[in-house]
C-alpha cells in the first residue's frame, strides 16, 4: 500500500501540492488526473522520493520514503519520468539491464539475464534490442525505458504521463501493456493521465487533482460524470457509454 | 546500425598509441648524451602522465555528474580557484612563511580549500531547480574571470619578492614543470582514484541522469559529491603541477566518448586518460623537435579544445 499523509510541496510562496493525503491499495491501475498545473507529477515525484517534501510523509508499504535507504525502496519501487537524459552509446539492452542494478549491484547473474530477455519480450523490443537508444523513434525509446522498468521488478511502477509523443496506435498499446502488467504480473501501477478517456477504460481506480489537493477520487463510473468533470477541469463534456466504457465527449 | 567495434580492441589501438607518443617523447632527438636525455626526460613524461591522469579522470567524472558534455571543471574556473587559493595563501602569510612551510602540509591544505569552495560552488550552481546548462557555462566563465581577476589583483598590490616568488610558482609548464611537486602530487591522484575505486559501476548509473539513477537505489547526493571531492582533488595536482590546461580536458573527454563504443567508466576512463597522454606525450614530442619550440603546448591544445567548445555549443545537441 501507498499511503500520503498531508503531503506539501512549496516553491516560496507558490503551493504546488497542497496537504494531500491519499490510500493507494495493492494491486490494479491507478491514474491520476487532473487539469495542468494541479501537482499530479510533484505527488507522484515526491513518493518516489525523486523531489524532497516540503511536508508531510509517504510510506510504501510501511516504509518511508524519506528516511529508506536508495537500495532497498529500489526493489519495490520504480519510476518512469517524461524526458530522460541518455548517454548517447547506450543500447536498448543496456538500458534495460540497467532496470536489473537493484538486485545485481553491477554484476548481473544469470537470472537477471533473464529478466531482461523476457522485459525486451514483454514490449517486443527483441528487433531492436542491439540499436543504440538514439537511432530509435522517440515512442521506441518510451517502450525501452518501460521495459528497464519492468526489468526492474518491483511491486509499485509509477509512471509520470506515458502517453506523451506516443501516437494512437502506441498510446493504446501502452495502456494494455499497463492492463496486462497490474493483471499477469501483480504490478500496483499508479499513472499519471492526460486524456480522460484513455483513465476511464484502462484505470480501476481515478484520483483527480486540481489545485494541489485531492478533489475526488473513485471508480471511473463515479469520475465519469458532467458534474465531476465540470468540477475537475471547468469543461462542459457529455459522457457516453460506447461498447460498454464511458467516454466524455468534450472537444466541441 | 552502427557496426559494434569491441571497446577492448579500442583500448588496445590507444594503448598503442599512447606507448608509441611516450616513447617518440622520450627518444626523437636525443644527440649523445643518453644518460643526462633519459632522466631529464622521464621526469617531463611522468608529469604529463599524472596531468593526463588527473585531467582526463576529473573530466569524465565532471561530466557525469552533471549530466552534459561541455562543462569541464576547467571551463568552471576550477583550475583558476586554484591559483586564487595560494596566492590568497602567499598574501596572508607572506612567502617567506609559506616558503618555510612543509609542501606536503602546504598541498594539502591547498586540496582541502579547493574541496570546501567546489561545495560551494556546486551549492550555489546546483542547488535547487534545475538550471539551463546556458547559465551554467556562463556562470562558470564568469567565476573562472572573478577568480583570475582576484587573483590578479591580490599578485599586483603583493610585495614584489613574493610577486617574483609567486610567478615561479604558476608559471610551471609542460616544459619547465615543479618537480618537486612530483611525489605529493602523485600520492594525491592515487589517493583520489583509490577513493573511486570502487564506484565504476556505481557511475555508470549516474549517467543516467539523476532521476533514474535515484530510481536504481543509487545514493545520488553521496556518489556526487565523492566526484567532487576527486574532481577538486585531481585539479589541484594538474594545476600544481603545469598550470591551469583549459580545453584539455573537453577534448579528451569528447574524444574518448566519440571513440569508445560503450558507455561504462571502465572503459571510458582509460580511454580518455590514453588520449591525454597521446595528446601532451605526442603534441609536446612534435613540438620540440618538429617546430623548435617556437609555440606552446598549452596554446595548441587549447586552440584545438576551443574550436571543439564551440563547435559542441553551436550543434546544440549536447545536454
Amino acid at each position: 500500500m501507498i499511503e500520503a499523509i498531508g503531503v506539501s510541496k512549496r516553491y516560496g510562496e507558490t503551493v504546488v501540492v497542497d496537504g494531500v493525503t491519499l490510500r493507494l491499495p495493492r494491486g490494479g491501475v491507478t491514474a491520476i488526473i487532473g487539469p495542468n498545473g494541479a501537482g499530479k507529477s510533484s505527488l507522484l515525484s515526491m513518493i518516489a522520493r525523486l523531489l524532497p517534501m516540503s511536508a508531510g510523509q509517504v510510506r510504501v508499504d510501511g516504509l518511508d520514503v524519506a528516511r529508506t535507504p536508495g537500495a532497498v525502496l529500489a526493489k519495490r519501487l520504480s519510476i518512469l519520468r517524461q524526458d530522460n537524459h541518455l548517454p548517447a552509446r547506450l543500447t536498448v539492452r543496456d538500458l534495460v539491464a540497467f532496470g536489473r542494478y537493484p538486485h545485481s549491484g553491477g554484476r548481473p547473474t544469470r537470472e537477471d539475464a533473464a529478466h531482461v530477455e523476457r522485459a525486451l519480450r514483454y514490449l517486443a523490443l527483441e528487433g531492436l534490442a542491439e540499436r543504440f537508444l538514439d537511432e530509435l523513434s522517440g515512442g521506441q525509446r518510451q517502450r525501452a525505458f518501460v521495459a528497464m522498468v519492468l526489468a526492474q521488478d518491483t511491486d509499485y511502477v509509477l509512471l509520470d504521463e506515458p502517453l506523451n509523443s506516443l501516437d494512437m496506435q502506441h498510446a493504446v498499446a501502452m495502456m494494455r501493456l499497463v492492463r496486462r502488467a497490474a493483471e499477469e504480473l501483480g504490478k500496483t501501477v499508479v499513472l499519471v493521465l492526460h486524456d480522460l478517456n484513455f483513465a476511464s477504460c484502462h484505470a480501476d481506480h481515478i484520483v483527480a487533482m486540481r489545485d494541489g489537493r485531492v478533489l475526488m477520487q473513485g471508480s471511473p463510473a463515479a469520475i465519469m460524470t458532467p458534474e465531476a468533470i465540470a468540477a475537475i477541469y471547468d469543461v462542459e463534456a457529455t459522457v457516453h457509454e460506447i461498447g460498454g466504457r464511458l467516454i466524455a465527449a468534450y472537444f466541441a | 546500425m552502427t557496426a559494434a567495434r569491441d571497446p577492448r580492441l579500442v583500448l588496445a589501438v590507444l594503448g598503442a598509441l599512447a606507448l608509441g607518443s611516450a616513447a617518440l617523447f622520450m627518444t626523437w632527438g636525443v644527440n649523445g648524451a643518453w644518460g643526462f636525455a633519459l632522466p631529464f626526460r622521464a621526469a617531463k613524461l611522468a608529469t604529463m602522465l599524472l596531468v593526463a591522469h588527473a585531467v582526463a579522470v576529473s573530466t569524465v567524472l565532471f561530466q557525469t555528474a552533471t549530466g552534459n558534455r561541455i562543462l569541464t571543471p576547467a571551463v568552471m574556473g576550477f583550475d583558476q580557484l586554484y591559483v586564487l587559493v595560494q596566492t590568497v595563501l602567499v598574501f596572508a602569510l607572506g612567502a617567506s612563511a609559506f616558503a618555510g612551510l612543509d609542501r606536503r602540509l602546504l598541498f594539502a591544505g591547498e586540496v582541502a580549500a579547493m574541496i570546501a569552495f567546489s561545495f560551494l560552488l556546486h551549492a550555489a550552481l546546483f542547488g535547487g531547480a534545475r538550471r539551463s546548462l546556458h547559465l551554467l557555462v556562463l556562470g562558470g566563465v564568469v567565476l573562472g574571470v572573478l577568480f583570475r581577476s582576484l587573483a590578479g589583483f591580490l599578485q599586483r598590490i603583493i610585495d614584489p619578492n613574493e610577486f617574483a616568488f609567486l610567478q615561479d610558482r604558476f608559471f610551471a609548464s609542460f616544459n619547465s614543470p615543479h618537480h618537486g611537486l612530483l611525489a605529493i602530487a602523485a600520492a594525491m591522484a592515487l589517493a583520489a582514484s583509490l577513493l573511486g575505486w570502487r564506484a565504476l559501476r556505481r557511475w555508470d548509473v549516474l549517467s543516467l541522469g539523476r532521476e533514474v539513477s535515484i530510481t536504481l537505489g543509487l545514493d545520488h547526493r553521496r556518489e556526487v559529491t565523492r566526484i567532487l571531492v576527486m574532481v577538486a582533488m585531481l585539479v589541484s595536482v594538474s594545476t600544481a603541477l603545469v598550470g591551469p590546461v583549459t580545453f584539455l580536458g573537453l577534448l579528451v573527454a569528447n574524444l574518448a566518448h566519440a571513440v569508445m563504443p560503450s558507455f561504462r567508466h571502465a572503459h571510458l576512463l582509460p580511454a580518455a586518460f590514453l588520449l591525454a597522454v597521446i595528446c601532451l606525450a605526442g603534441g609536446q614530442a612534435v613540438l620540440e623537435h618538429g617546430f623548435g619550440f617556437d609555440t606552446s603546448l598549452r596554446v595548441i591544445i587549447d586552440f584545438l579544445g576551443g574550436i571543439l567548445f564551440i563547435a559542441l555549443l553551436v550543434r546544440g545537441k549536447v545536454r
